[in-house]
């Protein structure tokens, strides 16, 4: 299925990012009184990125409230009041906090409703804001997406427009599963517009990639803070005679094969840019998709560009680390344009004769 | 005691001391009065089933005596040969005789379920047992403490109190049988999934009660964890969590000695299990976790004050796995015969016995005709046993995601595929 960004209404006003997910929390909450939001700090102050700005205040610290500075304790808190009928919307402070999360989300917030047999299911909203590209220190910059999206039972999300923020976030607050609902930081003051008046009901963008952008040579795949990468990159291919599609997965799990392989089939070439190390991570699980279901189609073979495979970097040295335009239309060079086979990897030991990172 | 302990122990002394200002002022006698002009609990209702009586609860509006402190030693009611001695405190009332009755029956069968699952795991024809023999006092008190409406939180041991719980039996074996990760209906029996991975269910259980309590329901959660299980964060997280948000919820620590194979000693330095309670704010009790007496007493009142919005409660009962961790462990590696001997002479079941002959509430008939209960019980078990469920292998993709994704649609295809091919292949063969 093909969608294209919200249409901007002429007299919508511009919100940031992280001013749609609070639109999105107020709308759901005034949607649902089970709707209840925790975590550490997003009650009186709002928020370390203001998302729960005056939350608290208009609907009462009974419906967003601080927590005690555990991030198990959270989740665990979170599980037990879903089992009693809430519709619990917590913060994870940020990404590499999460961690000490991850029992609870791996094996209580994921496996609920299998262990139960359907019995016990768990419609949790786990907000993580992730990623890098803001110039924080240690901790602070992980891309902890494939952990979640390897974990079977979760759905994992992340939006990369601001109206996808507002409607994905409802999607994610209706929906009768866990969502791991993944905040791109660098993103949060980016501005755009956000059609609130749409239903919830309405909502279907949930394993529904958007085609961002059309083209016919080759496929850019992206997701969350990588779309931006790619838009530009698009932009600058222009000019090498390069038309680009660009797709934006908008939600991890579920996974839109349909989209993404039709985008491929068409234009024979694909590229993955992530954010994320790139080893074991979500971009090449895309890739192994791709070439299972569009070998055929294929000029080339799928390359991937993504962070490279180290802790995050400090501040200073994060640019080299984050895939760039220039990267990202380096590979779409070496994509077989001129009959002449890629042969980087092909001669030599595996890992090529030459320089040069995949 | 440990001076350390000595001084928080005036503290906190001082601090309940001025906190019995505000509350009215009851004596025990005439809470002990008003416990007997109370309607008594038919005996015939457990009798017939497994499930609860009220428990009473004319102690609850009264804090514990101590504020936070556990008792110095654990709260006792009955020795070892089941003869009465005075409570440490009088926090406690004597819990009522049909209690006592319906717990003394309930650890007879619970006991006789639980030899036969070893058994049942021994023949392999359950894959594992982690046997609870030797904690009838802990797994049968904390469920009689509870009313029908109130939640359990268990781990993989507690199998004995969700048999006291009314759960079917076949329910709870189709978890060690291969069938299932949970045999019975959570939201109907009121009973969280047996928990695994330590200590994590208690966070639920903090989270759960918040929610009741959040919507005027008089629930209580019991949460049930080992002394391993202690030592893990999330048991520190879920006490932290249920102090600050006040949850109905009464932890009940199960210290029997030993984590499979490593004791006490090499899992904390406390003085008490029970102590770990103190630091979050939350009223701790420790008591002889071999007297169902003293259990059911202290539960009695921990619910109570669960229940009535004093906050949660944390219960060490001081207790021993008689037997091995479960069928795959070797007990004899990490310790020796005669500390089980020990164990067994201070047996929760006779001991109570004791005390029940002695008090003319029971007589040989009464204990053969429950004996005869159990046997049945245990005959039940082994019988419908014989039966094995049919599981639809397509079950595997129906419950990961309320509606399955396009890849587990193609996955359950495949695997669709695979069995008809079996079954054609079976049929071309005969």
């Amino acid at each position: 299925m093909t969608l294209t960004a919200a249409p901007v209404a002429s007299a919508a006003k511009l919100v940031t990012m992280s001013g749609a997910i609070n639109r999105a929390l107020r709308d759901a909450m005034t949607a649902d009184p089970e709707v209840v939001v925790f975590g550490e700090d997003v009650g009186t102050l709002g928020g370390v990125f203001r998302v729960t700005d005056g939350i608290a205040r208009d609907f009462g610290a009974d419906r967003c409230f601080d927590t005690p500075l555990a991030e198990a304790g959270i989740v665990g808190f979170a599980v037990g009041m879903a089992m009693a009928g809430y519709r619990p919307v917590i913060e994870l402070q940020f990404d590499a906090f999460a961690y000490p999360a991850f029992e609870q989300i791996a094996s209580h917030v994921a496996k609920m409703r299998n262990r139960t047999s359907g019995r016990v299911h768990l419609p949790i909203v786990i907000r993580v804001p992730f990623g890098g590209g803001i110039g924080g220190v240690e901790h602070h910059c992980d891309s902890s997406e494939a952990y979640y999206a390897h974990t079977a039972g979760l759905k994992v999300v992340t939006p990369a427009t601001v109206a996808d923020a507002y409607t994905l976030l409802r999607e994610a607050i209706n929906d009768p599963d866990p969502v791991v609902f993944m905040e791109p930081k660098r993103l949060y003051w980016s501005k755009g517009s956000i059609d609130s008046a749409v239903a919830a009901t309405t909502f279907d963008s949930f394993g529904h990639a958007a085609v961002r952008r059309e083209g016919n040579d080759v496929t850019l795949v992206a997701y969350g803070p990588s779309l931006e990468v790619a838009m530009e990159t698009a932009v600058a291919a222009q000019d090498e005679g390069w038309s680009v599609e660009v797709v934006d997965l908008r939600t991890i799990v579920p996974f839109d094969d349909e989209t993404v392989v039709a985008s491929v089939r068409k234009t024979g070439r694909c590229v993955v840019v992530q954010e994320s190390q790139g080893f074991a991570g979500v971009g090449a699980e895309i890739a192994a998709r791709v070439q299972e279901r569009a070998f055929h189609s294929l000029q080339a073979p799928v390359l991937r560009v993504a962070g490279l495979d180290i802790p995050y970097p400090p501040p200073k040295l994060e640019h080299i680390h984050l895939p760039g335009v220039e990267r990202v239309l380096d590979a779409i060079a070496r994509l077989q344009w001129d009959d002449s086979p890629d042969i980087r990897f092909a001669v030599g030991n595996v890992n090529g004769t030459k320089g040069g990172a995949a | 005691m440990v001076p350390i302990i000595s001084h928080f122990w005036q503290i906190l002394r001082q601090e309940s001391a001025e906190r019995d200002h505000d509350v009215p002022d009851r004596s025990s006698a005439s809470s002990l009065d008003r416990a007997l002009a109370a309607p008594a609990p038919e005996v015939n209702d457990v009798t017939t089933k497994l499930s609860t009586p009220p428990p009473q609860t004319a102690s609850a509006d009264r804090p514990f005596s101590r504020g936070l402190m556990p008792a110095p030693i654990p709260v006792q009611f009955l020795d070892d040969t089941g003869h009465r001695v005075q409570a440490i405190t009088d926090d406690y009332l004597e819990p009522a005789h049909q209690q006592l009755l319906a717990a003394y029956r309930a650890m007879v069968i619970g006991r006789r379920f639980d030899i036969q699952a070893t058994t049942l795991a021994k023949q392999g024809r359950l894959a594992v047992y982690p046997p609870s023999r030797g904690q009838e006092a802990c797994q049968i008190g904390s469920m009689l403490a509870l009313s029908d409406g109130d939640w359990v939180f268990p781990t993989y041991r507690d199998s004995m109190a969700l048999v006291t719980r009314g759960l079917d039996p076949l329910e709870i074996l189709e978890v060690p049988r291969g069938y299932s990760h949970c045999g019975y209906d959570p939201m109907a029996t009121r009973t969280a999934p047996q928990c695994t991975p330590l200590a994590t269910q208690l966070v639920h259980a903090a989270g759960f009660a918040f929610g009741e309590k959040r919507r005027g329901r008089p629930t209580v959660a019991m949460a049930f964890v080992g002394d391993g299980a202690t030592s893990e964060g999330d048991f520190h997280e879920a006490l932290n969590f249920a102090a600050v948000f006040k949850s109905p919820v009464v932890f009940l620590v199960q210290n029997n000695g030993y984590a499979i194979s490593v004791p006490l000693s090499k899992q904390t330095a406390a003085p008490s299990l029970g102590y770990k309670g103190i630091g979050y704010g939350i009223a701790s009790e420790q008591v002889d976790g071999n007297d169902a007496m003293a259990v059911l007493a202290v539960l009695n009142k921990a619910v109570a004050h669960a229940r009535t919005g004093q906050g949660p409660v944390l219960v060490e009962a001081h207790t021993y796995r008689l037997d091995a961790h479960t069928n795959a462990d070797d007990a004899t590696r990490y310790r020796d015969s005669h500390e089980v001997d020990d164990w067994m002479r201070r047996d929760p079941i006779a001991r109570l016995e004791a005390w029940l002959h002695r008090e003319g509430l029971v007589d040989d008939a009464f204990v053969a005709s429950v004996a005869q209960e159990a046997e049945a019980f245990a005959t039940d078990v082994r019988d419908r046993m014989s039966i094995d469920p049919v599981v639809d292998p397509m079950s595997l993709f129906a419950n990961v995601f309320a509606t399955p994704t396009p890849q587990l649609l193609e996955q359950r295809a495949m695997v669709q595929a695979e069995l008809d091919a079996e079954a054609e292949a079976e049929e071309a063969s005969r």
